[in-house]
């Protein structure tokens, strides 16, 4: 190797380097808060590393109740998202429904809209109506309607990047169009569907307003909302148990990434373009 | 019917009636109030002590308390959207100045036109005092039983006044210069220190409202709004009252800016005071029942010995509001119903029956304050005792004016646009006029320049 | 389905289509009723409230008014258009705000670390990784608590390590607050471009590269002349969701509240406070419609912008 390119080699590895380590700045904090019982907001290493924080955090039955909470919503949320996005993407990008090729542009732009909180009202109304008012469903369903049409728009871009020969070859072989669709195109567009259920996952976990509009007794509330109970009564934060409880709180979305970039490789696979 | 279809039949019923006993009802009661949380002594006095009685007296009935912990805006905005689509609890905390716009926007109704006229035969309406009555009344109607009052006053440190060389026992200026001029001599001995607090800006919400713009407004001999319920946009006394904050946070750094302008700062105020970095900090009688008691987050070391306190002055003596020499304002909280309350009768058996002396006065044990009722006693606390003998005749309330929110939220930023250094008061004035203006229309805002 | 004719089905496979339209459109029903609940009714609500007084306090909270494009208007006063606290502020604010930490910070940055570990050690690319995701993936309650310890004046990490090479403290959220937020939102969101920019790298053939390097060109070289031109499509997908994305952010309000004196009130954040904190739906109503037709101007913009250059190469 020529010795410009050892040094721009070097030259890309440290900066890729630096660059991480900004990254993991400010969350160096959390790798130590929890374990220190006198933690406050300066950086110091534990002395004595100490369990007793997670000890006084698994006491409060709110919050761990609400752990269970998030998983529920999450996963209830991400299992329809991924299937209604899934099933609408396809028929978006191999049927030939008239003004699909619009469709997808202006339900994000309807969902950047509602994102807003103006929207809040008219979910709160539906689901009152409904009669779904303090109940899993109820947030479950909301997200679910305000995260498919991104969710669309980003695997619609990738089954458009799918060549069509891959079912076209099942179909001259005597496949039905829905066979088509489960047996050869679906375990195609499945690392598509990891980035969704990441995605969508991520943003249920995390989310705070919808529930905190929707949900109404102690029982129902994720840990977004549980989160609070670590404030103190003028409200400001507990310090060491906040950070007890992020860390844990933090763990499922970690786990849900770790995995799924080990089992299939957490990544877009050339599949979003315009 | 035969002996065990009879059996049957009967064990049926009892298994019904375990579930679910003849007549039985549910009551919600919602506070901003957690045990071991915000407002512990309320949520403590509603469970331990209100319920269990109630429900003794009351069998068939049962109640429930809702914790809520999140912030007082928070709560406001669940209890609208509830009240507004037949939901809710049936009972619920409530602040007093939230009730003409409740009313006008149809989210509440009167007691009596939710529990019928037997509301109206209470016997402890008379009992309460004439300055807490109207803080649950609006047109003439009572939408809730006021729970307690409050004043406010200028919190000390005797410790860091006599420091300075003044005589903290018998401290109490008499203008707004002799404030200045206590806290400009403890600057000088403790030059890092922020000597005075008083609340400024938009993260302090309505506490920069009451605890600080009206208490110096006052002290000019003005009120926000003048006596035809217009809102004064614009005068002399607005002016002084920018000036004198301009004074304090920009030219003279007497109190802590950071404290008024970042999120957390009425927590900072409050650890200031605590650390000693304050030493004379205005709020309501609430600073010292719940911020500074032993135990507490911001527990002042020693209380007894060197926290004290003094009336606010006026400007100059006599220019208070009504020729005062010193001002005051209060405020209140109460519970009120739900006005789709599945249960009107019981809801207000429960709503009547805590505001008994007998409930009331369990929760004085709890945490002594200043209570609507003249007939129940403050027990054992002569700070509560004295402040509310001597506050309660000079204070003024919050109008009740569905506008009043709005207004006070351009107040905060009025009042933040100076303490920054951004604007000058002038300037901060003519954006207030321009903001108010918007908001109430031109034809119910007046100009006393 | 099986039992259509076989022309039909060549004839659809001629048409690029590979779902009969009734098939197609049982696909859809499921996310079609999901949307139309909770996308497109409260979208019609927010367009026909914004031309109404509603409030969810007070007289027209009861009998809300039609009242026209006033609330139209009042967003667009002169007198306080460009006042702190407003809508002009917000607005110029956020444009600010999306041009630095959307285009600038995510975009760019993302560019280049997707570039960089394309030729980095595995476990430098690893690493790096990692600590780019979490920053994406991590609950913004957790985030924003992390960057309020991370910036504190007293105690922060931040200031720590600018105390040990010698540097004074900053009391970055009350002198800085805009930058905070931009640099704020660059580390949270860059992940999703380094993904993006990453995968659309990959899919272009080693072979473009390697015929480069035979030819003696730059790392530079290779980036502006073949990598660049040939992912045009990705960036502008890219573009599009993370200025929609940044332009509708919530997140920065966890950390600065808005303030100090509505310094990074963003229009999301001023749309909540008048809706949620005034309680002025008609108006909040106004905002988002507002919002969305900006999106769609972005979005517009961008879509031309890829098509035109995109052209001549295609």
């Amino acid at each position: 190797m020529k010795f410009p390119a050892l040094f721009g080699r070097i030259a890309f590895s440290t900066l890729a380097a630096l660059i991480g380590a900004a990254f993991a700045l400010p969350l160096l904090w959390f790798l130590f808060a929890p374990f220190n019982a006198r933690a406050e907001l300066g950086l110091a290493i534990p002395d004595p590393f100490t369990l007793s924080n997670f000890n006084t955090v698994f006491g409060n039955g709110f919050a761990m109740q609400a752990l269970w909470n998030s998983l529920i919503q999450a996963v209830g949320g991400v299992i329809l998202v991924g299937a209604a996005a899934t099933l609408a993407a396809y028929a978006l990008s191999r049927s030939s429904i008239p003004g699909k090729g619009a469709v997808t542009y202006i339900l994000l732009l309807f969902s950047s809209v509602v994102s807003g909180s103006a929207a809040m009202v008219p979910i709160f109304l539906i689901i009152s109506a409904a009669g779904l008012m303090d109940t899993h469903l109820a947030v479950i369903l909301t997200f679910a309607g305000g995260l498919l049409p991104t969710a669309m728009f980003i695997l619609r871009d990738f089954i458009d990047s799918i060549p069509k020969s891959y079912e076209e070859s099942a179909m001259v072989a005597g496949a039905s169009p829905v066979q088509a669709f489960f047996d050869v195109a679906l375990p195609v567009i499945r690392p598509g569907i990891v980035v969704i259920v990441v995605w969508s996952f991520v943003n249920i976990w995390g989310s705070f307003l919808i529930p905190f509009i929707l949900l109404r007794s102690s029982a129902n509330m994720p840990a977004a909302v549980a989160i609070y109970s670590f404030y103190s009564e003028a409200g400001t934060p507990v310090v060491t148990l906040l950070a007890a409880y992020s860390l844990i709180y933090s763990l499922p979305v970690v786990a849900l990434y770790l995995f799924v970039s080990w089992r299939f490789g957490f990544r877009f696979f050339g599949g979003i373009k315009a | 019917m035969s002996n065990r279809l009879r059996a049957l039949a009967l064990g049926l019923v009892g298994a019904t009636a375990m579930a679910a006993p003849a007549f039985a009802v549910d009551l919600d009661v919602t506070c901003r109030c957690v045990i071991g949380g915000v407002n512990s002594a309320t949520a403590e006095w509603i469970e331990n002590s209100v319920i269990p009685a109630f429900e003794a007296a009351n069998p068939g009935v049962n109640v429930r308390l809702n914790q809520f912990g999140g912030e007082d805006a928070q709560l406001t905005q669940q209890l609208a959207l509830d009240f507004s689509t037949g939901a809710g609890p049936d009972v619920s905390a409530f602040d007093g100045f939230l009730i003409p716009s409740f009313v006008e926007g149809g989210l509440l109704k009167s007691l009596d036109e939710v529990a019928g006229a037997e509301v109206n035969d209470w016997s402890g309406w008379d009992a309460l005092s004439e300055g807490s009555r109207a803080l649950m009344l609006y047109d003439g109607k009572y939408y809730g039983i006021p729970l307690g009052t409050d004043v406010r006053m200028i919190h000390t440190r005797k410790d860091i006044l006599a420091e300075a060389g003044i005589d903290a026992d018998t401290w109490q200026p008499t203008s707004w210069e002799e404030l200045l001029d206590a806290a400009r001599a403890i600057k000088a001995i403790k030059p890092d220190s922020f000597p005075l607090q008083i609340n400024a800006g938009v993260a302090m919400g309505e506490a920069t409202t009451m605890q600080g713009y009206w208490l110096l407004l006052l002290g000019t001999g003005e009120s926000v709004i003048d006596e035809n319920g217009k809102f004064i946009v614009e005068s002399q006394g607005i002016l002084d009252t920018l000036n004198l904050y301009k004074t304090v946070y920009v030219d003279e750094k007497l109190g802590d800016q950071r404290a008024q302008l970042l999120a957390d700062g009425r927590n900072r105020s409050f650890a200031n005071f605590r650390d000693g970095v304050t030493a004379l900090l205005l709020e309501g009688d609430y600073f010292y029942r719940s911020v500074t008691p032993e135990g507490s987050e911001f527990a002042v070391a020693n209380r007894d010995e060197v926290q004290g306190w003094a009336k606010v002055p006026a400007q100059e003596p006599g220019k208070g509001i009504r020729g005062q020499d010193f001002v005051t304002i209060s405020g209140g909280t109460g519970f009120v119903l739900n006005p789709n309350t599945d249960s009107p009768a019981e809801a207000w058996a429960f709503l009547s029956f805590m505001n008994e002396p007998e409930q009331l006065s369990a929760f004085q044990a709890l945490q002594p304050r200043i209570t609507a009722r003249t007939d129940v006693e403050i027990p054992d606390s002569p700070f509560l005792t004295e402040t509310s003998q001597t506050l309660l005749p000079l204070t003024t309330a919050r109008p009740n004016d569905p506008n009043y929110n709005a207004v006070s939220s351009e107040i905060q930023r009025m009042t933040e646009a100076v303490v920054s250094g951004e604007l000058s008061p002038e300037e901060a004035m003519a954006q207030y006029k321009a903001s108010v203006t918007a908001i109430v229309g031109a034809d119910n805002v007046v100009s006393l320049l | 389905m099986t039992t259509e004719p076989i022309t039909t089905e060549a004839k659809k496979v001629r048409n690029f289509s590979l779902l009969s339209n009734r098939a197609g459109a049982a696909f859809l029903t499921p996310a079609g009723l999901l949307v139309s609940v909770f996308v497109i009714v409260p979208f019609f609500w927010v367009i026909f409230v914004s031309f109404t007084n509603r409030t969810l306090l007070g007289r027209t909270a009861l009998n809300p008014e039609f009242v026209g494009l006033a609330n139209y208007l009042a967003l667009f006063d002169p007198a306080t258009f460009f006042q702190r606290g407003q809508f002009g502020f917000s607005l110029i604010l956020t444009t600010q705000f999306v041009l630095a930490s959307a285009l600038i910070g995510q975009a760019l940055l993302g560019l280049l670390l997707a570039w960089l570990i394309q030729t980095v050690p595995p476990w430098i690319k690893r690493l790096t990784e990692t600590f780019v995701i979490a920053a994406w993936i991590l609950p913004e309650v957790v985030i924003g608590f992390a960057w309020f310890a991370f910036l504190d004046r007293d105690a922060g990490t931040l200031n720590m390590m600018l105390n040990a090479i010698g540097l004074p403290s900053g009391d970055f959220l009350l002198d800085q607050p805009f930058w905070v937020i931009v640099v704020f939102n660059t580390w949270r969101g860059a992940a999703f471009s380094m993904m993006l920019f990453n995968s659309a790298f990959s899919s272009i053939p080693p072979s473009y590269f390697q015929a480069a390097d035979v030819a003696g060109a730059t790392s530079w070289q290779k980036f502006r002349d073949i990598a660049v031109p040939l992912i045009r499509g990705h960036i502008v997908t890219n573009l599009i969701l993370i200025t929609m994305w940044t332009f509708n952010t919530f997140t920065p309000f966890l950390l600065t509240n808005g303030g100090p004196s509505y310094r990074t009130e963003l229009v999301s954040i001023y749309n909540y406070r008048v809706a949620f904190q005034d309680f002025q739906f008609g108006k909040g109503a106004a905002v988002g419609v507002i919002m969305m037709l900006i999106n769609l101007a972005f979005a517009l913009v961008y879509l031309s912008i890829g098509r035109k250059k995109k052209a001549p190469g295609t």
